[in-house]
């Protein structure tokens, strides 16, 4: 086993411990919210992965300008791994919401600044792996993709914002700014994103692995109808 | 427990398991590729040998 691969178990195993005690303690031990009850324990998990999700897409940004002065492909292979695993912790964060919504608000889903500006994001993230599998040459689908990822993030920050910019259904930000949350559900919240974040980075190296791969493949290929 | 707190619970449920099956939904296709790529080695690999055996 190479030291990826070790760091990756290690960090997977961790993770996983870390999350069966925040479970344990989240059901057994933290009180009910005053006003929304048993379902408000879902924010430790929409909120961190919405905080994943966006370090994934902030990291695939800087994946792309770097690709684009240094023209490596092993930042396109970083910028398609964290873009893909930013993805996978949108959607939880976008089916956890909903959930929620249909306690709180009584609906599934209302078109909301943060809600739809959320959805678009995730749409347009999503449209970049389109796009990788549209372009057959390697270098001209990493230097497209690196151009769309920088033009994608500029989405991030409004829907980050979107709640303190427009009048929103959406509850406004609970770790900073007047609506602050308890200590205590605060500690488990950031207590909750550190698996999450071990989670996504054993995500991203496998995924990362998995492009190398497939790189040496094409590579060997070409070789072989080369002969 | 009343009726709209065994509902929250039971959505509580819901979300939690939204969560996970995403994740595992996520690894289950990261393993599917892994085969494939392993396939794809293989595959390769034999068409080199036998180029090299022509």
């Amino acid at each position: 086993m190479g030291m990826r691969e070790k760091v990756m178990v290690v960090l997977g195993a961790v993770a996983a411990m870390l999350l069966t005690r925040n479970i344990w303690v989240m059901l057994t031990q933290l009180p009910d919210e005053a006003f929304q009850g048993a379902i408000f324990r879902i924010i430790f998990f929409h909120v961190p992965a919405a905080f994943t999700c966006f370090l994934c897409f902030f990291l695939a940004l800087v994946a792309g300008i770097v690709y684009l002065a240094k023209k490596s492909l092993q930042w396109d292979a970083f910028a398609v791994s964290v873009t893909e695993v930013g993805l996978a912790f949108g959607a939880i964060n976008l089916i956890s919401g909903m959930i929620w919504a249909r306690i709180i608000w009584g609906i599934w889903w209302t078109w909301d600044w943060r809600l739809t500006s959320m959805l678009v994001c995730w749409l347009l993230y999503a449209g970049y792996l389109v796009l990788r599998r549209a372009v057959e040459e390697t270098t001209e689908r990493a230097r497209l993709g690196a151009v769309m990822l920088i033009l994608n993030f500029s989405v991030v920050p409004f829907v980050f914002f979107s709640i303190k910019w427009f009048r929103t259904q959406h509850p406004q930000p609970v770790l900073f700014g007047e609506g602050k949350m308890d200590g205590i559900y605060r500690e488990m919240l950031y207590g909750n994103w550190v698996p999450l974040l071990m989670i996504a980075a054993v995500l991203v190296l496998l995924r990362m692995k998995q492009e190398n791969q497939q790189r040496e493949i094409d590579a060997l290929r070409r070789a072989a109808h080369s002969f | 427990m009343s009726d709209s707190e065994a509902r929250n619970f039971q959505y509580l449920a819901y979300g939690l398991i939204a969560c996970w099956v995403i994740l595992v939904a996520y690894v289950l296709t990261l393993a599917a590729r892994g085969k494939r790529l392993g396939r794809q080695l293989e595959n390769v690999q034999r068409m080199m040998e036998d180029r090299e055996g022509k």
